[in-house]
């Protein structure tokens, strides 16, 4: 059926409660019960939770053939451990399983070969890139995959659409009985807000960790009631692909002109007031905002409430100059990010269930004033992608926090090249949508600013203003890029769906196929 | 157009694809399409091509287009004109100008590919770039040698070589050929424009340039990259104390020009009807920065 | 046009398009490879063919190695190659055949 996005979800996937997207805040008030792991109670002292190995580990956890196992990617590049398990799990002659990742990218592209031999037949996981992102694409993952946010892979463990058998979970430290933090290691990360959710949820809970510490490994991220086994390695990742030095804000010219406008476009809204909240990632164009955003807030007297991140020590620097009075954070990116969570007294670790969980009784993305997004393409209808490559519709992207919080903030801004190279950003009608267009309120690019029809009121308060770049219509926009660099063909596909990409809220909001 | 705001000059290597096809989103003033200096002598033919196609296919939304032409001593600049008259070059730079006729030897090729090229004659306008001890010498005659010269430029590449010393923070070495460079341009009646600044990554030196030849009165600068745009448009922008008196100079003189009278004297100061160009170039310049908030138009 | 010799124009950077063109008798033969194939695959083969006939080039065998080359960048550097394989240095007809 046609789903309210406009795009066609066969009714094979609409079973079992399924359904095609229906709207931003279709399940606004759904009722549920949680879901529940199967635990095992360890009640005698005398026992020990450190296992010698991961073979080992992985034998003491039961991990049978057709079971699910789960991994954080707060090592994003510099990840080792999704490789090692699944290295280990073949290796063992354990096959179809199912990875629950929250992310995945170039540094896993190793497992691809196990895709290909069956060790690995279902993937559940935002980011998907690479090696991967090019084998699900051409089919050689034998069950369809599924692409979630941030928010909706927490909702989708929390209420049973996916079960974890195994979670496990890389740690800068552990004490011998689980207590895991993202800190004083030797390859800290800061938090370890995506496993939370499956140290919580799944049957069994392994621990990894490079850097066993003294008990009580106290205040943990991850518990160690919630902990079966610790194991310790000799590496959990690479520290200098874990962590940046510093990400330093970008000097392209281009990328600046758009933070610019984003930032005037942002203070111009009636949502700029003292207090307000913002979201910002590591990319560039979106950090350099904040760069731009200081000095009207220094004018003004107006300082944030919170910021909501994706950390990096330009949003330290606010905080630690007064401007910003709080920081919650689910994802350090650099080395001073990682240093200031859970000791500066206003820098706090949260879940990503409390970020953008859609399904609880209310996330941070729902108070979020501002967010500050990238995209790879973006339609006519504001629709969003941010998952397939435009011109080769490979899976290549990731929607990761993105859908969610464009849903909860009361302005989302995207902010993108108008072209990359000779590729259109802004098109037609998007290869696959991830974001759906009314969640989007404006876009920034280089040659000029589109607001969404749906928010006359922001139309009328920025009209006002002496923008440095022009407010335009979207189509107009599609039409510059259009006339410089051609009207693009369509991508084909086969039929054949190879991915389906689950809005927040377990709805079906498009479906990627096999490319040809 | 002859007169226009030319803050910024910002140099293009012709043979770049990527930069030729949207450099107009750095709002400078005046492109200028490079085929000299930035491009390999083995590849002059391949600039010249792409220049011309930029020219006819690339929407520059109102930017001054200007080709710095190779000079006239090299095999290459005729094809250079004809190319760029073809694509409806805006302007021609002619580098290391010496004297008048080198100015006219330009200006013969350039009326030449207007009349095969069905352009109207006169309409491609030119500026002189001063490079060398001797074309300071002759700046004013080098000013006043074509009606198509809009401007001339100091550039101080090899200049400071041939001076035989080196340049310094300060500039003091390069004070007398910019000032005889604004000064010939005034005498003459038309723009003055300085040199590169090619520490692209020191701002802070950047800025001190600008506001040191602002002070001398020149009309612009050439840039070479894209961050060097916005402090100098920065830089140029009128102070609204100077916005304030030029709106007070243009309102009094046209009060006073109904009555046919030509000076006269406004809260203690004289306003002659010699201000109003002056007082105009501040109000454009203040439009231009984005700045200008009254109704004057 | 009579084509010479062999010639390349452009670069392999992205934005750009190397075009190498080869002289022959057999009509024009196009071999052509790009970063963006799926969009503009066919929009970069009608806009080599037609600069080519504008050209009057009848007969060549022409590489086009495209890293997203706009269309003027494309129609340039097809230029730059078959004069430099016809080895005319000036009074290229600019405005009439380009």
């Amino acid at each position: 059926m046609i789903n309210k996005a406009g795009r066609n979800i066969p009714d094979e996937f609409l079973v079992n409660g399924v359904e095609a997207f229906q709207g931003q805040y279709y399940s606004h008030h759904k009722e549920y019960t949680k879901a529940s792991p199967t635990v095992r109670a360890f009640v005698d002292p005398g026992q020990d939770k450190v296992v010698p190995s991961l073979q080992e580990v992985i034998k003491k956890s039961g991990l049978q053939d057709g079971m699910t196992v789960s991994f954080h990617h707060h090592f994003r590049d510099g990840d080792y451990i999704v490789n090692m398990v699944v290295e280990t799990i073949a290796a063992m002659g354990i096959k179809d399983i199912t990875i629950c990742a929250s992310s995945l990218g170039d540094a896993h592209d190793p497992i691809v070969k196990h895709i290909a031999s069956g060790v690995i037949t279902g993937i559940s996981t935002s980011g998907i890139r690479g090696s991967i992102g090019e084998a699900v694409s051409k089919g050689l993952l034998k069950k369809v995959a599924f692409i979630r946010s941030h928010g909706g892979r927490v909702r989708a463990i929390e209420t049973g659409d996916i079960h974890i058998d195994v979670a496990f979970i890389g740690a800068p430290t552990s004490d011998a009985y689980g207590n895991a933090r993202g800190k004083g290691g030797k390859s800290d990360c800061g938090v370890l807000s995506y496993s939370m959710v499956d140290a919580k949820y799944a049957d069994k809970v392994v621990v990894i960790t490079d850097c066993l510490v003294d008990f009580p490994n106290f205040p943990p991220s991850i518990e160690q009631v919630d902990v079966d086994f610790v194991v310790v390695v000799d590496e959990i990742g690479n520290p200098k692909k874990i962590a940046n030095a510093m990400l330093r804000f970008t000097e392209d010219p281009r990328e600046l002109i758009i933070a610019e406008a984003a930032a005037q476009v942002l203070v111009h809204t009636p949502y700029f007031k003292d207090g307000f909240s913002f979201q910002t990632g590591g990319g560039g164009p979106s950090l350099a905002v904040t760069r731009f955003l200081r000095p009207y807030m220094e004018k003004q007297g107006i300082k944030m409430g919170f910021a909501l991140g994706g950390i990096t020590k330009p949003m330290l620097d606010l905080l630690n100059d007064g401007l910003i009075r709080t920081i919650v954070d689910a994802q350090d990116f650099d080395l001073p990010s990682i240093a200031s969570v859970n000791s500066h007294p206003s820098h706090f670790e949260i879940s990503i269930s409390q970020y953008a969980n859609p399904f609880n009784k209310g996330a941070f993305v729902n108070q979020l004033d501002f967010g500050i997004l990238a995209a790879l393409e973006i339609d006519t209808d504001f629709n969003v992608n941010v998952v397939t490559g435009s011109d080769d519709g490979i899976l290549r992207g990731a929607p990761g926090g993105h859908v969610d919080i464009a849903a909860g903030a009361k302005c989302a801004i995207l902010v993108a090249p108008l072209l990359r190279t000779r590729i259109p950003t802004i098109c037609e009608k998007v290869t696959t949508i991830t974001t759906p267009g009314e969640s989007v309120d404006i876009v920034v690019t280089e040659v000029g600013i589109a607001i969404n029809p749906k928010r006359q009121d922001l139309l009328e308060a920025l009209q006002k203003v002496k923008l440095s770049l022009p407010l335009r219509t979207i189509e107009e926009l599609k039409e510059e890029a259009y006339a410089l660099a051609g009207v693009p063909e369509k991508i084909q596909f086969e039929d054949k769906v190879v991915a389906l990409v689950e809005y927040r809220d377990g709805t079906i909001i498009d479906v990627v196929r096999k490319v040809k | 157009m002859k007169n226009r705001l030319r803050r910024t000059m910002m140099f293009l290597n012709a043979q770049k694809a990527s930069l030729v096809k949207d450099a107009y989103v750095y709002k400078p003033d005046s492109i200028i399409f490079d085929l000299e200096d930035a491009v390999a002598q083995t590849q002059k033919d391949s600039a010249r091509i792409a220049l011309y196609n930029a020219l006819k296919s690339i929407d520059y939304k109102g930017i001054e287009l200007v080709v710095r032409i190779n000079g006239l001593d090299t095999p290459h600049f005729k094809e250079d004109i004809r190319a760029a008259v073809a694509g409806g070059i805006h302007t021609v730079r002619v580098p290391k100008t010496e004297t008048p006729e080198d100015v006219l030897a330009a200006e013969k090729e350039i009326e030449k590919a207007e009349k095969e090229f069905g352009v109207p004659i006169g309409q491609t306008l030119m500026m002189a770039a001063i490079e060398t001890p001797l074309g300071v010498m002759k700046a004013y005659e080098l000013a006043k040698s074509s009606e198509r010269l809009m401007g001339i430029s100091f550039g101080a590449g090899d200049y400071v070589r041939t001076m035989r010393t080196t340049r310094s923070a300060e500039g003091v070495e390069l004070l007398g050929a910019r000032t005889q460079v604004v000064i010939a341009a005034r005498a003459a009646g038309i723009m003055c424009f300085d040199t590169v600044y090619l520490d692209v990554d020191n701002m802070e030196g950047f800025a001190s340039e600008v506001r040191l030849i602002k002070q001398l009165g020149f009309d612009g600068k050439s840039i070479i990259s894209p961050k060097q745009i916005p402090i100098t448009h920065q830089i140029f922008a009128p102070t609204q104390a100077e916005i304030a008196k030029a709106e007070k100079t243009i309102r009094a003189i046209d009060e006073y020009a109904k009555d046919g009278i030509g000076v006269f004297t406004v809260e203690g100061q004289m306003i002659d009807i010699a201000m109003l160009e002056g007082a105009k170039r501040t109000i454009e310049l203040a439009k231009a920065s984005g700045i200008y908030e009254g109704d004057l138009s | 046009m009579l084509l010479k010799k062999n010639a390349i124009a452009g670069t392999l950077e992205s934005s750009d398009v190397q075009i190498t063109i080869e002289p022959s008798h057999e009509g024009i033969e196009l071999f052509i490879s790009s970063s963006v194939m799926n969009l503009y695959g066919k929009q970069i083969k009608a806009t080599v063919l037609h600069t080519l006939e504008r050209l009057g080039v009848e007969s060549a065998r022409v590489t086009v190695v495209d890293k997203g080359a706009v269309d003027c960048t494309i129609k340039a550097r097809v230029e730059c190659a078959v004069f430099r394989a016809a080895e005319i240095k000036e009074n290229l007809p600019w405005g009439v055949r380009m």
